[in-house]
């Protein structure tokens, strides 16, 4: 399998995308559904949704286990759909790609299993004060587990890393900090941040990298290589996969020193009662009968992102934020919390005297999804000051008229309110 | 008392049903909200706060005699506006009255959605409160 990313592709054309997902023609309160919560999780297009269940229909099988012909089907469609992702990203080895439930469970995977492999008593992990709670609490938990403390990188008011601050604190804390684990996009923000360059000072000084791409990997390429990271995390279902499945790509060198975490089926090479040894990579990772369906709806997910131009689609998205964030604007006493220059299709706004719980029912009543509240980044939310806010984040298949429709149904529904 | 638990949800089922879409209703919401009279500043406390990941509400209960009297406050309109309902209904009435009777004029009056868990907008977890409140005064 090649990576067809640089093939040539056909021009961008939103309404032959749009025919691909078939919730677009969904009514909501009777009125047409504009989707903008791709962030919390993405549509499918029927190519997924037609993967996920021919394998159900015809090739329903346990894998690597069986002798039959349906075990071996199976078997051929998850490890294709590995290859793919490992060629998506740009893995080294089609090993390095380990399944997963999610973003959440890869990023408890790398905590659970860096911890036990690093971290001690005075040992420092640093992440940042952006961070969505998935790449916040398992740090937590395996810090106190281990007397490590978590450190946090300040972020400025634009929403973006305060570089001089992070250099600073990976420069000065000498062979203390063993790990490094950022989000690669804010979910709540839609800033992109600069993370090649602190990832190569990170490794200058040993220090292990995470990144979550739960926000990164739908809307850029990605290539795990030239990222330079140790670790990435991304979820199935924002990048209009199924959901309950995820991947942790890892370094192989890595991979072949951290313990495993869960144990189980699968994952075993001899098991006596005196004592296991584990399979070899990826499978030391993946505990019990995988999510199979969810791994070939994965696969088919990056063919079709694969059929199209991955920068024409960021710029579609871009082009749509960048309209609504001029319109928006024009509401009187609405801010945008999130002005980094670098960002994806996401805008998370406020609005003086408009409390978002209020604002996302009456844009619910007028067919728009939103997301509202805290977005999982509470102590970014502290941060600026605010209980939360209204986001809208963009995907290939919406359209401008969506965004003025959004905006209009803002206004009034600010009208409504105050 | 002058109406039953179940005639004031019948009140609120007619008045909702004079009007039109659902910009009407919400408007009507809203301004019930604004009408609710405020939970006193030092009333508005960590242990009067039911708590909701989205909005938030406050609620006081006090015991007087044969019925009791809640007083209640939210930080988002719409909310504000159902808790203001939920008061109208179940205020200063007496817990055996508050326990026995279902209540059906959420569902009546096309709101449902905004009880349902997903929205965790406190107000679920405000009338499994006041339930509890009715329960304590009713075994004194």
């Amino acid at each position: 399998m090649t990576n067809s990313i640089s093939a040539v592709k056909p021009a961008f054309d939103v309404e032959e995308i749009r025919a691909q997902f078939p919730i677009l023609k969904e009514l909501v309160h009777g009125k047409p559904l504009v989707y903008f919560d791709n962030a919390a999780t993405s549509q499918k297009p029927r190519r997924v949704i037609k993967a996920e269940s021919a394998y159900y229909a015809k090739i329903n099988a346990n894998v690597h286990r069986g002798v039959h012909t349906l075990s071996t089907l199976a078997t051929d469609a998850q490890e294709a759909a590995r290859e793919i992702i490992r060629a998506h990203i740009n893995a080294k080895h089609v090993h390095e790609v380990i399944f997963t439930a999610g973003t959440t469970a890869s990023m408890n995977l790398a905590a659970n299993s860096l911890g036990q492999l690093l971290l001690k008593p005075g040992d420092e992990v640093l992440i940042s004060g952006m961070e969505h709670h998935a790449n916040i609490v398992p740090w937590q938990l395996v810090c106190e587990r281990y007397g490590a403390t978590l450190k946090v990188i300040p972020i400025t008011d634009t929403g973006e890393l305060d570089i001089a601050a992070a250099e600073q604190m990976i420069d000065s804390s000498a062979d203390r900090l063993k790990i490094l684990s950022l989000t690669h996009v804010s979910n709540t923000l839609g800033t992109i941040n600069p993370v090649k360059q602190l990832i190569a000072d990170a490794k200058k000084r040993g220090i292990v990298t995470v990144l979550d791409g739960a926000q990164a990997v739908p809307h850029m390429a990605v290539d795990v290589q030239d990222l330079g990271c140790d670790l990435y995390a991304f979820s199935g279902h924002k990048m209009y996969a199924p959901t309950g499945i995820g991947v942790l790509y890892g370094r192989e060198e890595l991979l072949e020193q951290m313990p495993p975490w869960q144990g189980g089926g699968e994952m075993i090479d001899q098991v006596t009662f005196e004592k296991t040894t584990f399979a070899k990579l990826p499978f030391k990772f993946e505990a019990g009968t995988p999510h199979i369906a969810g791994i070939i709806g994965l696969g088919e997910a990056f063919r079709w992102m694969q059929d199209y131009d991955l920068e024409a689609m960021a710029a579609h998205e871009h082009a749509l934020q960048e309209h609504a964030t001029k319109e928006l604007l024009a509401i009187e006493g609405l801010r945008i919390i999130g002005t980094a220059k670098e960002k994806v299709g996401v805008i998370s706004f406020v609005i003086d005297g408009v409390h978002h719980y209020d604002l996302g029912t009456l844009l619910d009543q007028q067919g728009i999804a939103v997301r509202t509240g805290h977005h999982c980044t509470q102590p970014l939310m502290d941060h600026f000051g605010i209980s939360g806010t209204t986001r809208a984040s963009f995907a290939p298949f919406n359209t401008t008229a969506e965004v003025d429709a959004m905006v209009a149904a803002t206004k009034k529904a600010v009208k409504m309110l105050r | 008392m002058n109406t039953s638990l179940k005639e004031a949800q019948q009140e609120i089922v007619d008045e909702f049903a004079m009007l039109g879409d659902w910009q009407d209703r919400y408007e009507h919401l809203i301004e019930l909200g604004k009408e609710l009279p405020l939970i006193a500043p030092e009333l508005k406390t960590d242990e009067n706060l039911v708590r909701g990941c989205q909005s938030r509400v406050w609620l006081t209960a006090e015991d007087r005699g044969e019925a009791i009297h809640f007083t209640a406050d939210s930080d988002a309109m719409i909310t504000k506006g159902l808790v203001a309902l939920l008061v109208r209904v179940l205020n200063d009435r007496t817990p055996e009255e508050i326990m026995g009777t279902p209540l059906t004029f959420i569902d009546a009056i096309g709101l449902r959605e905004h009880l349902s868990p997903n929205r965790s907008n406190g107000l679920v977890a405000m009338l499994d409160q006041m339930k509890r409140y009715a329960l304590v005064y009713s075994s004194k």
